[in-house]
């Protein structure tokens, strides 16, 4: 009883305890600090998941231009409820007014007849919008069908809602990577500027305090806050949206404790020298900017040109997110991401190498 | 257990830039185990520089330095085990208790004195649970000094400890730290303000432009100067008239000069007891009344403008 409570004594008070408590403690009190790594991803995964879901089929805006038989192709097109015009219902109007919706993107297509060349009907879009091609492809087979066409062959449509393939499956890992470069950034860099800034780095320095020590417990303190981080993403994820893992949930783990060390390292290179909040601030800016927009966080990386989504694959985020959409989406397993893996261990060991080398205590 | 503190020999720091600025430039010392030892100076004078050398938180360009024994270069972690810092500013973390920063320095240490035992010393009791940010000046420093004697230092050293505060707040600090010089532990603290020297230590270095111009006890450094005193009186309003800007004491036997300045007439004197009652006679001779009179040493302060023709608030001449 009493070697327990002294054991016990002896772990509360050994410096890597007492120093993670310190920054766990100064975390939890900082509201600011708890809303961009907790409430900032969850936010912004309520709002994209919200405003990209269960988007029913797009809608189309079409106009048909004054004629002879404008009334009849309102009314095939009315068929369809896809097609709409500004004020719900398709529109008839002047070739003019057509053309300069058409020019303002008010509209996708136009449909008129009494052409010059003979032909029953005229379509009148912009073919690099996809959306109009789209539309010229439906309208003609409606028009077709109402003038008469006979499909030879008969076909049946099944359709599958399948979680796993929709936008906010595709974002929950994106989401994730990003926590965890933030997490990193903030937590690790930001953190040890702030105390050199105070000078408590250098009052730190004075006493018999180890230096491991002190930067272990940057990295448990980092790790513990990545547990509590990305269970809120996921069970929110979860209970909102219905987001689930397909893959294991190891791999997942393994993937989410790699990101967090990568990022532990960049945040501590990125902390080495600076002297300065805005110093600090500007790099990491610095370092996170071209990772949101180049990574794959939002949207996938294959809209870049090959030659430029070459670079971004090398980026320490890309690969992260990238491992973690295989496993959680594709459950794929970590052995078919081992080049993943070893660009995010190349990168945790580079960065902890230079910033042990550079580090500036005071 | 030695009987040197601190030693340091032939110091000298350059600081690297253009132009180089050579912060302390040659001091030697030796601080007495047991011995509470002041470094006095102007702003800019060198004492953080020496300090933190002394602390091992700075390389010397040159020089050597021996903390209890010891060298930084051959044991730094004893060293450190056995000496307690104040730096001339830390900031505590805005967002933990008291006690919470105080088991964290504690933790540092291999041994030490119990947080409740540090936080009652300083006086801090009543604001055990209180975050940093909303303590006063005075008991961010009381803290400090807290953090600093947590490990149950032999040797503590104070970079200005009391810079700031007002002055309850500093003489509060001040016996704190004369509790803690009583227990025969040795301290080294830096201020600019004279008197807390001239109240706290036994031997004061006044340094000037990284150099040390001065060295001994406050008692010494004052009576080298001719050994002076001071006496001040002010008179009954009734008495007024002539006397005020009568020039008359100057003229008296034993008396080195006298300034009349905010209704207080201040005489510097080598003889007071023969002085006094030449000034009650001659206000008796006039009708004149006294309405005080006090004596006192001369001040460090005035050996330190004796010595450099400069008061210690200004600056030094070309910086
Ligand atoms: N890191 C530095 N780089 C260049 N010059 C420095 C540096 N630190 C101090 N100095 C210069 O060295 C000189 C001595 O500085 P120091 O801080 O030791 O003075 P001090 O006696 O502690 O003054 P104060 O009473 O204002 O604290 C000053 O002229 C200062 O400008
Ligand atoms: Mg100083």
């Amino acid at each position: 009883m009493n070697r327990q409570t002294t054991g016990g004594a002896r772990v509360a008070n050994h410096p890597l305890t007492q120093l993670v408590l310190s920054r766990m403690r100064e975390f939890w009190r900082q509201p600011a600090a708890v809303f961009w790594v907790y409430g900032f991803p969850l936010l912004m995964m309520v709002a994209l998941g919200t405003a990209f879901r269960n988007r029913p089929v797009d809608k189309i805006a079409v106009t048909v231009v004054a004629g002879s038989q404008a009334e009849a192709i309102q009314k095939v097109l009315q068929q369809d409820e896809r097609f709409v015009g500004p004020g719900g219902d398709v529109e008839i109007l002047s070739p003019e007014i057509c053309r300069q919706r058409l020019r303002t993107g008010k509209t996708l297509l136009i449909v008129s007849t009494d052409s010059q060349s003979g032909s029953n009907f005229t379509f009148t879009y912009d073919p690099e919008r996809p959306g109009s091609v789209m539309a010229r492809d439906v309208i003609n087979n409606l028009l077709q069908t109402a003038a008469g066409r006979r499909d030879p062959a008969t076909v049946e449509d099944i359709t599958v809602r399948e979680p796993g393939g929709r936008y906010i499956d595709f974002l929950v890992p994106g989401l994730l990577g990003m926590g965890l470069m933030g997490g990193g950034m903030w937590g690790v860099g930001f953190a040890i500027v702030n105390l050199r800034i105070r000078k408590l780095l250098k009052r730190y320095l004075a006493t018999p305090m180890k230096r491991s020590h002190f930067l272990g417990s940057m990295m448990i303190s980092r790790l513990l806050f990545t547990v509590t981080e990305v269970l809120i993403l996921v069970l929110a994820a979860r209970w909102l949206f219905g987001v689930v893992n397909h893959g294991s949930f190891v791999a997942a783990a393994v993937l989410v404790i790699l990101g967090a060390c990568q990022f532990g390292g960049i945040g501590l290179l990125v902390a080495s020298r600076a002297e300065t909040t805005e110093t600090v601030s500007g790099l990491m800016n610095l370092v996170m900017l071209p990772m949101w927009i180049g990574s794959g966080v939002f949207y996938s990386i294959e809209r870049f040109p090959a030659s430029l989504q070459t670079v971004l694959n090398l980026l320490p985020l890309t690969p992260l997110i990238h491992s973690l959409r295989s496993v959680m989406q594709d459950g794929v397993s970590l052995l078919a991401l081992l080049p993943e893996i070893g660009l995010i261990s190349l990168w945790t060991v580079v960065t902890f190498a230079l910033a042990m080398r550079w580090f500036r205590w005071q | 257990m030695e009987t040197i503190a601190i030693r340091c020999r032939e110091l000298v720091k350059t600081y690297a830039g253009r132009p180089p600025v050579e912060a302390v430039r040659g001091i030697d010392m030796a601080v007495a185990a047991g011995e509470c030892f002041g470094v006095l100076g102007p702003n800019g004078a060198g004492k953080t520089t020496t300090i933190e050398i002394l602390e091992g938180l700075l390389v010397a360009t040159s020089g050597e330095v021996e903390i209890l024994g010891m060298q930084w270069r051959q044991s730094p972690d004893a060293i450190r085990e056995a000496i307690g810092i104040s730096l001339q500013e830390t900031r505590f973390s805005d967002k933990l208790s008291v006690l919470e920063t105080l088991t964290l320095f504690r933790s540092f240490y291999r041994r030490g004195i119990a947080v409740a035992d540090a936080v009652q010393r300083v006086g801090l009791e009543d604001k055990l649970h209180a975050w940093v940010k909303d303590l006063s000046g005075g008991q961010r420093q009381r803290l400090a000094v807290a953090a600093a004697i947590v490990g149950d230092p032999r040797l503590l050293f104070l970079d200005e400890p009391t810079t700031g505060l007002d002055p309850q707040s500093r003489r509060q600090l001040w016996e704190i730290i004369r509790q803690y010089g009583a227990q025969g532990r040795s301290v080294l603290l830096t201020t600019h303000y004279m008197e807390e020297a001239e109240q706290l230590c036994d031997r004061v270095a006044i340094i000037d432009q990284g150099e040390i111009i001065a060295l001994g006890s406050p008692r010494e450094l004052i009576t080298r100067l001719g050994g002076e005193h001071v006496v001040e009186f002010t008179l009954a309003p009734q008495t007024a008239g002539a006397d005020r800007t009568e020039n008359a004491w100057a003229q008296f036997a034993h008396v080195t000069s006298s300034v009349y300045e905010d209704g207080c007439h201040r005489l510097t004197v080598t003889e007071p007891h023969l002085v006094i009652p030449q000034i009650l006679g001659h206000l008796e001779q006039r009708g004149g009344q006294l309405a005080s009179l006090t004596t006192r040493h001369a001040r460090l302060e005035d050996v330190f403008v004796q010595l450099t023709g400069r008061h210690l608030e200004e600056s030094p001449p070309n910086t």
